[in-house]
């Protein structure tokens, strides 16, 4: 190693755009190796499919599917065609994603909260769940999820946690809110209710900028939000709730989760609440003292000082790790095919088994999960650019 | 050392009552821990009268039901089932060899004096002489197919190849993605996003029902080199996006130095940058292990028995039916010890690896 002596500069040829001759020939030999690999796996995969009476194309997709969906979102039957099975399939996980990423994050603030709290029996029995949810594998906890609601009692003995509530071996069933006028007025009463209280918000915020005084506007606030949706009750009517009624065999009326569903969603929100709460926790934690320390020195009571001060600062590093956990949690949702659940992955398999269309039905899917994931991931990188520490 | 220069450790007593006034002052906190002694007297009794007391340790199936508490005596009869699977009986000292070989060297591996090339030519060694170990056909061992390898050393296999398949091409897409070469960088970014954008269940079905049609005529490959392939580029994908952060968490500075000293690209990653930034992922390297390792149990969805698949099948077993609880406890109990400890590895990694007063 001491001998080395500095060598000559090599020789580069420049061209436009800084890089060298070298470069260039790097780059042309990895897109003639891409093509041709491309081209024979393309030739091999025509020839095995000849083989086996295949033709490669998406035509198979207007056939009929003949593929039983016990969970639909849009109106489903056997007989409708693949392209409709598929369909049906994504829209089941979209929701129990959309669902599980909502809960889980509910469900991961307060864990995250509770893992910092000053009380050390809350803190400890919080870290230990924590762990143990972590240290071991997801389709573990769904199978076991499963078959703890395929053992709670039969619809007869129903569980009964909360009033309209029924837990059974057939799922959870809450009451539902009946779709008519009563409720569509409701909804818009809420909708005014929250409008109000923005303007009031801002009308306060302008009143502090001129004067320095602030009133609170949490009660006119909450008089609104709840007294609105009561008097368009009065006036119109309430919403009609539907609730579940034990009829013969099964419940009549009412929301259904089916057992699979609420397996699945019950083990997706469970996991990831737990990867939240640490991420949550490190953001938290990522807040420096000072900071705390400066704020109550300004006077700042503790809600505004976790509000204007930290949180601002800890999402920051909150934000890229908890996007990515909600691009695990719906990848994480394809698992659903080990319980039983009729998500996209499952009704996909099903029709690769059904039509040998191998090839078009895993590239479909694929690119399904594929744009879910890029979009979220564009965004990510966006945010990750603008909060970036620069240097130089 | 002297005792007036150290604050003395706090005794039990003290400890105790700290722990009583952090627990019991203000209503508020009264209350939580209130409630968390609630929570644990309502949970843990039951849980221990069913996991211990009532429990049956050994005998047969219509004694644990006797019983009513948990039947150890099931997977004690499942134990040695679960670790092997159905790898010929008179065998099993084969795979029992090869789980004593990575045991050594996963422990190895993790003591710091070990840290030299010398380990990493050790484990190419080890990864060839498990599998001449396992699948045999050579040096009078009789051969062995893969579909009836299972349990425990399955999951070793696809951890640990994937692993070593992977890190490499980690190392290799991590470079291309940060490259100056645009083809490079795109195609490089374009594989580890593809990758990390779907499920890696669907690489899995990919693997199994895809891969074949993609394989000149009368090519086939072992299911479980597929399981492999899948698996790797997986491992592949997300390693090296760690493996970038730490090439990116490198100063400006380093590389512009390299070069003053002219050296030439590779010289320059292998010498200066890659042992850098290798060597200040690693806590981050062992939690995306973590993950990986956890995920080895989708291999359920094609059909290769690994530990969970295995322990699964033999609750089929008529003489022994509905004990499915203690044999997923049992599971992630297995589960929990492995992915804890290493995650307990990896926080003191960090702890060392962070310079003192940060």
């Amino acid at each position: 190693m001491s001998s080395t002596a500095l060598a000559p500069p090599k020789p580069l040829i420049p061209l436009p755009g800084g890089t060298t001759m070298r470069g260039v020939l790097w780059q042309a030999g990895l897109a003639i190796v891409v093509v041709l690999v491309g081209w024979s796996l393309y030739n091999n995969m025509l020839a095995n499919m000849a083989a086996r009476g295949l033709q490669f194309g998406f035509g198979f997709l207007n056939r009929s599917a003949g593929i039983p969906i016990g969970e639909h979102l849009i109106p489903y039957t056997p007989a409708d065609t693949y392209q409709r099975a598929l369909t049906v399939g994504l829209l089941n996980t979209l929701r129990v994603a959309l669902l599980g990423v909502v809960l889980a994050t509910i469900l991961g603030i307060l864990l995250g909260l509770a893992r910092l709290s000053a009380n050390p029996l809350l803190r400890g029995l919080t870290g230990g769940y924590i762990e143990v949810i972590r240290n071991t594998p997801l389709v573990l906890q769904l199978v076991f999820w499963h078959a703890i609601v395929l053992q709670l009692p039969s619809v007869r003995q129903a569980l009964n946690p909360l009033p309209g509530l029924y837990l059974s071996q057939r799922g959870l069933k809450t009451p539902a809110l009946m779709a008519d006028t009563a409720l569509f007025w409701a909804a818009v009463a809420v909708v005014v209710a929250l409008l109000a209280w923005w303007l009031l918000l801002r009308r306060e915020r302008a009143r502090q900028e001129a004067t320095g005084d602030r009133r609170p506007t949490w009660a006119p606030g909450l008089a609104l939000l709840f007294g609105l949706p009561i008097l368009a009750g009065y006036v119109i009517g309430a919403p009609t709730v539907e609730w579940p009624v034990l009829a013969g065999f099964n419940f009549r009326g009412g929301l259904t989760l089916s057992p699979e569903f609420f397996a699945l969603l019950l083990g997706l929100v469970i996991y990831t609440s737990a990867f939240i709460a640490e991420i949550v926790r490190a953001g938290i934690q990522s807040v420096q003292r000072g900071q705390w320390e400066a704020a109550r020195a300004l006077g700042l009571a503790p809600g505004r000082i976790m509000r204007l001060v930290i949180l601002p600062q800890a999402l920051r590093v909150i934000i890229p790790p908890l996007t990515s956990q909600y691009l695990n949690l719906t990848k994480n949702s394809s698992l659903a095919v080990v319980i039983g659940y009729p998500d996209l992955v499952s009704v996909a398999n099903t029709s690769i088994n059904q039509t040998g269309q191998a090839v078009e039905v895993i590239a479909i899917f694929m690119a399904v999960y594929l744009i879910i994931s890029l979009v979220t991931s564009l965004l990510m990188n966006t945010y990750n650019r603008a909060v970036a520490l620069k240097e130089r | 050392m002297s005792a007036s220069t150290a604050p003395a450790l706090p005794t039990f007593t003290e400890r105790a009552r700290d722990f009583a006034k952090a627990c019991f002052t203000g209503p508020l906190n009264i209350a939580i821990s209130l409630a968390c002694i609630a929570l644990l007297a309502w949970v843990v009794p039951p849980m221990l009268r069913w996991a211990v007391l009532d429990a049956t340790w050994s005998g047969t199936a219509a004694e644990c039901r006797a019983a009513g508490g948990a039947c150890w005596a099931f997977v004690r009869e499942k134990f040695w089932f679960s670790i092997f699977g159905l790898y010929p009986f008179e065998e099993r000292w084969r795979p029992a060899t090869m789980m004593v070989i990575l045991v050594t060297l996963v422990v190895a591996s993790t003591l710091r004096i070990f840290w030299t090339r010398w380990l990493l030519l050790a484990w190419a060694v080890a990864a060839v002489v498990m599998w001449v170990l396992m699948q045999g056909g050579v040096l009078g061992l009789s051969f062995v197919e893969t579909r009836q390898w299972g349990g425990l050393a399955i999951t070793g296999i696809i951890a640990v190849y994937g692993l070593a398949l992977g890190y490499p091409l980690a190392i290799v897409l991590a470079l291309g993605r940060r490259s100056e070469l645009p083809l490079v960088r795109w195609f490089c970014t374009a594989i580890i996003e593809c990758v990390r954008g779907v499920p890696l269940i669907s690489l899995l079905f990919m693997a199994a029902i895809m891969l074949p049609l993609f394989m000149p005529q009368g090519v086939t490959l072992d299911r479980l080199v597929r399981v492999l392939f899948a698996y790797t580029l997986f491992t592949a994908a997300y390693m090296a996006e760690v493996v970038r952060g730490g090439l990116q968490a490198m100063p400006r500075g380093q590389y512009e130095a390299a070069d003053a000293l002219g050296l030439s690209y590779w010289k320059k990653m292998r010498l200066i940058i890659l042992p850098q930034a290798l060597t200040i992922t690693i806590p981050a390297q062992v939690n995306t292990f973590i993950g990986l390792f956890k995920d080895t149990t989708l291999v359920v969805v094609i059909g290769v028995f690994d530990f969970f698949t295995t322990l699964r099948a033999s609750l089929g077993d008529p003489n022994w039916l509905g004990f499915p609880t203690e044999a997923y406890v049992y599971a992630a109990a297995v589960y929990f010890v492995l992915c804890f400890a290493m995650s307990k590895y990896s926080q003191r990694l960090e702890r060392d690896f962070t310079p003192a007063g940060r």
